[in-house]
């Protein structure tokens, strides 16, 4: 159990789903998530799982629903503009409270973009691609270990609130080769559902579905909706501080490029300038109250994304005015390096001096 | 089957009423006012398709999928288990279950709108792969619940809410004919065209339905059984004239028969 492979993220992560119970997966090539297509073509039948190169990335979403809605314990990944088609399908899952995993390996957009490393799908990850008033949870790993531990949570959560559960990966953390502790397969069987679709054996016919004419009785169904949504703000909100204490001034990252903010943050303390970092580990839900208490103490906030600026948004709505927020991006596949982000957290420093 | 699903037809019969019933409700259809309209066919392929569940034995391991369109309220009707679809993902989220649950009889519901307009991509490749699913195709040649629209098996020359003076092969095509665009795949077993405008025809098209669930019970693969259905309503004419239209019209355009059979 403790020995240490080498995998890149996409295999870690597809290695992970099997181990956590993962047996069925859907999915459609797109760059730069194919190793996750291509390991789980090889790995599904060695566990009497199923592997479907599905026609599109809309039927590989609703493959998933299918076997979701018979118990199954499903998995589709793709990339941007793949996520995109699978939107439709998503906002059904949550309607009909099916559980299920989708990784989105972000690459550049909008449109067809790059095939580089991006976090230009915060807003579509975070506010529900889809239609409809839903959430989903958005783990968004920032190494390829993390990866692993968070895709065999994704699929806890799923279960635990019959939900879909998006993991936001990125073409870094997808490529990246790193080190890491794989988990024990689970043993045994998961718990059962018994609000699958199993055949109507000894118990009144099981029924799935999102379609609701009776307009009150479809309101009913978005307040037992919002219950679980404001239970996982209450219990799945996931972050992790780095020197936020003492800081005057807090770089706000998740994912890859908390990794190279981290790293500027080290350079910066090294010269003895006091500087932390909140990195959201979840960002939905997103922690606001962390950002909110780090406000009482730090001077300003420096957001760092590979997007024009989405997570910028719910920064400042846990910041709520008080405190300035500023921003750096790269997009389009482009990838800061640490002198930038350095060079940018002095500019910062220097305005509020 | 077992005792405590004995039809209702059987457990009157077994009675000791000087009267015998020879006719009644599937046990699997459940005792409620119909939503459909006058002369509808949904209301017959759903008796159908109760029937046939229960006659095979299969309630306590069949899945159906209704779609989304008139009949998308089939688990208002069916006594076993349903699920719904997005519109035209049904053979997706059929291939999903079978595959996860091989022991499970899946079969989808599907208008014409569902399976040959918005679900042609998902239909085709279900049945490239061979998915053991059957299909139940009701085709009325129209989208009858958001209107009356043309459908893809709209006929030509047929008025509908959006070729007000009739299909045009220019510009909108030719009826498209489901079972023989997938006849050619090795992977379809079974395919065949039935019709609701008369009682001989109504009597081959329950066959031609137990038939498919058969197939696939016997794992013999991808089975498809087109219902040709009335639409009074949308084809704005009465119950009586929609039959005489399915005979003279409707199924000149779309030939009955067998398309395809295993072996």
């Amino acid at each position: 159990m403790s020995k240490k492979v080498l995998m890149c993220g996409n295999e870690a992560m597809s290695e992970a789903a099997i181990r956590a119970g993962c047996r069925c997966y859907f999915g459609y090539p797109i760059t730069p998530q194919n190793e996750v297509a291509a390991y789980m073509s090889m790995r599904m039948p060695q566990v009497g799982g199923t592997f479907i190169q599905a026609e599109s990335e809309i039927a590989a979403i609703n493959m998933v629903f299918g076997a979701a809605a018979v118990g199954a314990s499903a998995m589709t990944s793709s990339s941007s503009p793949g996520i995109s088609l699978k939107q439709e399908g998503i906002s059904y899952l949550s309607a009909c409270e099916l559980p299920a995993v989708i990784a989105n390996v972000v690459r550049g957009g909008p449109g067809l973009g790059s095939i580089g490393p991006s976090q230009a799908d915060y807003f579509q990850a975070t506010r529900g691609g889809g239609h409809g008033d839903y959430r989903t949870i958005v783990v968004a790993p920032s190494t390829v270990q993390e990866l692993v531990d968070l895709t065999v949570l994704a699929f806890d959560l799923a279960d635990k609130y019959r939900n879909p559960v998006l993991i936001l990966s990125d073409g870094i953390l997808g490529q990246m080769m790193e080190p890491l502790v794989l988990p024990d397969a689970i043993n045994g069987n998961l718990p059962p559902k018994s609000w699958a679709l199993t055949g109507a054996k000894n118990r009144p016919p099981n029924v799935v579905k999102s379609l609701y004419l009776d307009v009150d009785l479809l309101e009913q169904l978005n307040f037992h909706l919002q219950e679980k949504f404001r239970r996982m703000e209450r219990e799945e909100t996931r972050w992790e501080e780095v020197g936020t204490g003492d800081a005057e001034i807090v770089l706000v990252a998740y994912g890859s490029v908390a990794r190279i903010c981290r790293a500027a943050v080290r350079q910066l303390r090294e010269t003895g300038e006091k500087i932390g970092l909140l990195r959201p580990i979840t960002v939905w839900p997103f922690p606001c109250e962390p950002v909110a208490r780090a406000a009482d103490n730090a001077l300003a906030f420096l957001v760092v994304e590979m997007s024009m600026g989405q997570m910028i948004e719910d920064v400042k709505l846990g910041v709520a005015g008080r405190r300035p927020v500023n921003f750096f991006g790269r997009v389009g596949g482009c990838v800061m390096t640490v002198e930038e982000v350095v060079r940018e957290t002095r500019k910062a420093l220097k305005e509020i001096r | 089957m077992t005792n405590k699903r004995k039809s209702r037809l059987e457990q009157e019969q077994s009675a000791s009423s000087p009267l015998r019933k020879v006719f009644g409700r599937p046990s699997l259809l459940k005792d409620v006012p119909t939503h459909f309209c006058a002369g509808c066919g949904h209301g017959i392929v759903h008796r159908m398709i109760a029937e046939t569940v229960d006659e095979l034995g299969i309630r306590e391991r069949v899945v159906g999928i209704s779609p989304v369109g008139c009949a998308v309220l089939g688990y208002d009707y069916w006594d076993f288990d349903v699920s719904e679809a997005a519109h035209g993902r049904t053979p997706a989220v059929a291939t999903g279950m079978k595959r996860a649950r091989p022991d499970l009889i899946v079969f989808t519901y599907q208008g014409d709108g569902d399976l040959a307009a918005i679900g042609t991509a998902e239909l085709i490749h279900a049945a490239n792969r061979g998915e053991n699913i059957t299909i139940i195709f009701v085709n009325n040649a129209v989208y009858g619940m958001t209107g009356g629209q043309m459908a893809p098996t709209t006929l030509e020359g047929q008025v509908t809410a959006t070729t007000p003076s009739g299909r045009t092969l220019e510009g909108c095509g030719a009826p498209l004919k489901v079972p023989e665009m997938v006849a050619p795949f090795p992977g379809t077993k079974y395919l065949t065209r039935t019709a609701l405008n008369n009682p001989k025809n109504i009597i081959a098209a329950k066959r031609s339905i137990k038939r498919a669930f058969q197939y696939q019970m016997d794992n013999v693969g991808f089975s498809l059984v087109e219902v040709l259905s009335p639409c009074p309503t949308y084809w704005r004419l009465s119950p009586l004239d929609s039959l005489k239209w399915m005979e003279e019209k409707m199924i000149p355009c779309f030939p009955l028969g067998e398309i395809k059979t295993p072996g």
